[in-house]
């Protein structure tokens, strides 16, 4: 029989105003196994700690249940007291009797007779209750990054600072991401490049880095401390130890129809090509898709005319097995396809534009050089019409029901940069609302509109219709004037929406870490640990989480870093010890835990067991208990129930609900 | 292929011809259009009141009697296809309107929204294929250049018409290949031509549709073709000498089955 002690909290008010704590405690000392019972103001304070502590040396006690707050908030601290004076942690028992009970409840009669009945189910289970040891875990002293656009470089960089060893795979054939795509950057348009290519540089060439392009992330398996991944190395058809990086073999290669990825297909690239100037590495890659050598055999112009002999036609795909101890997700976003908005004749005319397109337009290296000019006929534009929110803030399936958050300052930027630059050309801008919140950000949009001229109307756009003459009648309503409005424009800027980066489903599959309706990875609290995923060891950078501009994006890339070199500095991890345990005299071996566990945590095997005396070879669940996270979800399928969790195990429970249903 | 036939009021009186057209194409393209008995006006609007029934019974009827022949029930003109088609879609989905309509018929069977209301032009599509009726043309209209008007009863709700791409739909000009004539693509032939506001309003429905028809026009239209009366009647009465045909008519001309339509 366990001496149990039990100890109500008054949570100053919040408990006692609507719990009769003193009740609680005459009413506990009549249940078995309780040989002490105490109410005090704050039991979680020192002085309430103390009151544990003593009562465990002067009872003897075996057990406690603590009626407080949720063991959400507190489970660990009082968890901690026990240790500090000798008992097992796993002794310890939390009845919630204010989230569950007197933060919710008026009546204090009923109130109080609820927060006994829990007090009475966490008591009924301490009675069962038996010490776990926790047992500890390595840690692999590496980083994988997955994702190389700034977040992944600078959370990169600062994981490598730190002494740490990265790994960033990068998808494309170079790291740079969206901002590499981008002209100038708000609030303060510098060039978007300048800042950019210094990082990629130094990445490239940090001794604690490594990077492989062209590559993806193809199996994860392992735990936080001690994953095991494959990386596929996609063949180049380059060989980058011999490459020099010339460019002749992009300026000789003949299929040069293939639309440009960098320049968002607005213009062409060649079948062999590096996707900017800036590319690290500035290695080529052959798009066999494209190319003529592969589709047809003939052709190898890029082999005659490179001088390195780097062209290698035969070079296969290459799996690289790695072992980490942290990973971080920073797989980016991209604009949502916007079939589904025909209204603003995306598709039917070259003169509707993505904001990401205007980037490339506007950007010196792009494909008009930088020279603002419709991509129908090349001339210059006199009246450009921005449209924002375009499938952002959507209520219907059609578009998405957030805010991509960038689009307001992104397109004062676009309206700004093209009226100081061609100050003949009206821009007018269609919002639902302006979102500004953000260092300098509203000042930057005010001087859009007090500075700039730029026209502000308040009024979503409903059509845009192209004219037999070429241009554009954009119908929209302004809000504040009610009225309807018909204007020509030259050109259509689409304020598209931007969601996570296709292939971020199958990539947190694979990291068994959690993903929201929209795509993005979901945090382990929404306010408390943004860049940690609820799974172990997973940790979040950029826009993958949710939509962030660049600012924001440094910074969670930083705080990712922070968690990742807090991990790794450790040299041993301690494991929850609440995890599931076969009965193996139980086990019919029939394998539908293993298909229920999200963690991959359990697997079989074949094991002589001793079943009253026979002994013989069975087919046997076996947990990985550093991979278990204890969700439970083996225990309820196991139809012999064999399976159980420790610390949660089905006899407790039941003795739980018996106790609540006396 | 049999189907239960809705003509709708205007097809009895001024849209004579969208009707015979159709019946005379439908038999070149082998299949038949059984006219329900006794069917009443849909009303030509569909009610949205939604705490009133009364307005939406004759269609209840329609689709009621379609149900215990067995069959899809086919229409034409937009107006009605559009008011039978919600009417159905509220039977199978509102509770309140099912129960009560139902209270009301008193009908062997309550009826709840079971009949596939399809247009005629869903019929071509779906049942015969735009390529099956391509190699039946036997008088291809090649060279012309039609624009296709859908207004916005075939296409809205989109979610519950389910005819096409509300804003950008391309049904009328996959036919008018089929036909082996032109489409002229533009932007407003999804847009509404006034409908009613003819009535009381002229000047408005006039203004609508000299937008439609000059667009139209602009990008090279020779004539513009529709499925609905209203539509036809409000787009004729612009400045601009645009013919407006019902898309029958040139149907049962490709077809050849144009003179003997109208014995």
């Amino acid at each position: 029989m366990q001496r149990i002690g039990v100890f109500v909290c008054h949570c100053g008010s919040n408990i006692a105003a609507t719990v009769d704590v003193k009740k609680v405690v005459e009413m506990v000392l009549l249940e078995p196994g309780v040989v002490h019972a105490e109410d005090y103001q704050y039991m979680c304070s020192e002085a309430g700690q103390a009151k544990i502590g003593a009562a465990i040396a002067d009872k003897k006690l075996t057990g406690i249940v603590v009626c407080s707050c949720s063991p959400r908030m507190h489970e660990a601290t009082f968890r901690k007291c026990a240790e500090r004076y000798g008992l097992n942690p796993y002794m310890v028992e939390i009845a919630n009797i204010r989230e569950h009970c007197s933060w919710i409840h008026k009546d204090m009669q009923e109130a109080t007779e609820k927060a006994v009945i829990l007090a009475r189910a966490a008591i009924a289970k301490v009675n069962l209750n038996a010490p776990l040891q926790a047992g500890e875990s390595r840690v692999t002293k590496r980083a994988l990054v997955i994702g190389g656009g700034i977040a992944g470089i600078q959370t990169a960089l600062d994981i490598a600072d730190a002494g740490y060893e990265v790994d960033i795979v990068e998808k494309t054939p170079s790291i740079g991401g969206r901002m590499s795509q981008l002209d100038k950057t708000f609030p303060t348009l510098d060039c978007s490049a300048c800042i950019l290519t210094p990082k990629m540089v130094d990445a490239a060439g940090h001794p604690n880095i490594n990077i492989y392009t062209y590559s993806e992330v193809e199996k994860v398996s392992g735990f936080v401390g001690d994953f095991t991944v494959d990386i596929r190395k996609k063949a180049r058809s380059v060989d980058a130890t011999k490459c020099t990086g010339c460019g002749v073999c992009q300026e000789k290669c003949p299929s040069k129809k293939t639309p440009s990825e960098f320049n968002r297909g607005l213009g062409n690239r060649s079948a062999i090509y590096t996707p900017f100037a800036q590319a690290i590495p500035n290695v080529p890659v052959i798009d066999r898709e494209a190319c003529l050598k592969f589709k047809t055999g003939k052709c190898g112009v890029c082999e005659k005319v490179c001088q390195a002999g780097a062209i290698d036609y035969a070079q296969q795909d290459e799996i690289i097995t790695e072992k980490y101890g942290a990973i971080v997700v920073a797989t980016g976003f991209d604009t949502i396809k916007l079939d589904q908005y025909d209204e603003y004749a995306y598709n039917q005319s070259k003169d509707v534009i993505t904001s990401l397109e205007l980037e490339r337009i506007m950007n010196a290296a792009g494909p008009t050089k930088g020279h603002l000019e419709r991509l129908s006929d090349g001339k210059a534009p006199k009246e450009i019409v921005f449209v924002q929110c375009v499938g952002s803030r959507c209520s219907d399936d059609r578009g998405k029901p957030y805010c991509s958050k960038i689009c307001c300052m992104y397109t004062a930027k676009h309206a700004m940069l093209i009226r100081d630059k061609y100050p003949d050309v009206n821009v007018t801008v269609f919002y639902i609302d302006v979102r500004t919140p953000g260092k300098n950000f509203d000042e930057f949009y005010r001087r859009a509109v007090e500075e700039y001229g730029v026209n502000y109307i308040k009024g979503q756009v409903g059509k845009v219709a192209p004219q037999p003459d070429g241009s554009l009648l954009v119908q929209a309503s302004d809000l504040l004037d009610n009225k309807q409005i018909k204007m020509k424009a030259d050109m259509v800027v689409l304020a598209t929406a931007i969601e996570p980066n296709q292939g971020v489903r199958n990539i947190a599959t694979m990291l068994t870490a959690s993903i929201d309706t929209n795509n993005f990875l979901t945090e382990a609290h929404p306010k408390l640990r943004p860049v940690e995923s609820p799974t172990a060891g997973v940790f979040l950078s950029g826009v993958c989480q949710g939509p962030k501009d660049i600012p924001e994006t440094v910074a969670q890339a930083g705080a990712a870093a922070v968690k990742v070199i807090g991990l790794l500095a450790k040299d041993k991890l301690t494991t929850n010890p609440c995890t599931a345990k076969p009965d193996e005299l139980l086990c019919n071996g029939c394998g539908n835990c293993a298909k229920v566990c999200p963690y991959g945590a359990i697997t079989y095997e074949v094991r002589q067991v001793n079943d009253h005396g026979i002994r013989e070879d069975r087919r046997l669940a076996n947990v990985n208990s550093a991979l278990c996270q204890g969700c439970g979800a083996c225990t309820v399928t196991c139809p012999s129930g064999a399976m159980d969790l420790q610390g949660f195990s089905n006899r407790q429970l039941i003795a739980e609900v018996d106790a609540i249903c006396r | 292929m049999k189907f239960s036939y809705y003509p709708g009021c205007t097809l009895r009186n001024k849209a004579k011809d969208l009707d015979a057209y159709a019946r005379a194409s439908a038999k070149a393209l082998g299949f038949e259009l059984e006219e329900l008995q006794d069917w009443q006006c849909c009303g030509g609007v569909y009610p949205l009141g939604t705490d009133e029934i009364a307005s939406k019974l004759s269609s209840v009827r329609a689709l009621a009697q379609a149900k215990e022949k067995g069959q899809e029930l086919v229409t034409l003109c937009s107006a009605c296809h559009h008011v039978l088609k919600r009417v159905n879609d509220d039977m199978q989905n509102v509770e309140d309107i099912r129960t009560r309509a139902n209270n009301y018929m008193k009908l062997d069977t309550p009826y709840g929204g079971e009949t596939k209301v399809l247009h005629f032009l869903e019929v071509i599509r779906d049942r015969i294929g735009f390529d099956e009726l391509k190699k039946k043309v036997v008088n291809p209209l090649t060279g012309k250049k039609i624009g296709a008007y859908y207004g916005c009863l075939l296409l809205r709700p989109g979610n519950i018409m389910a005819f096409d791409d509300p804003e950008n739909p391309k049904m009328l000009e996959d036919f008018i290949r089929a036909l082996g004539a032109e489409p002229v693509v533009y932007p407003y032939r999804n847009e509404c031509c006034g409908g009613y506001i003819s009535l009381k309003e002229p000047d408005m429905a006039k203004s609508m549709c000299q937008t439609i028809c000059e667009s139209a026009n602009g990008f090279g239209a020779e004539m513009l073709i529709t499925a609905c009366p209203l539509c036809r009647y409000n787009l004729t009465k612009t400045q601009l000498d645009l013919p407006v045909y019902y898309f029958t008519e040139l149907l049962a001309e490709a077809l050849g089955v144009k003179e003997e339509a109208l014995k």
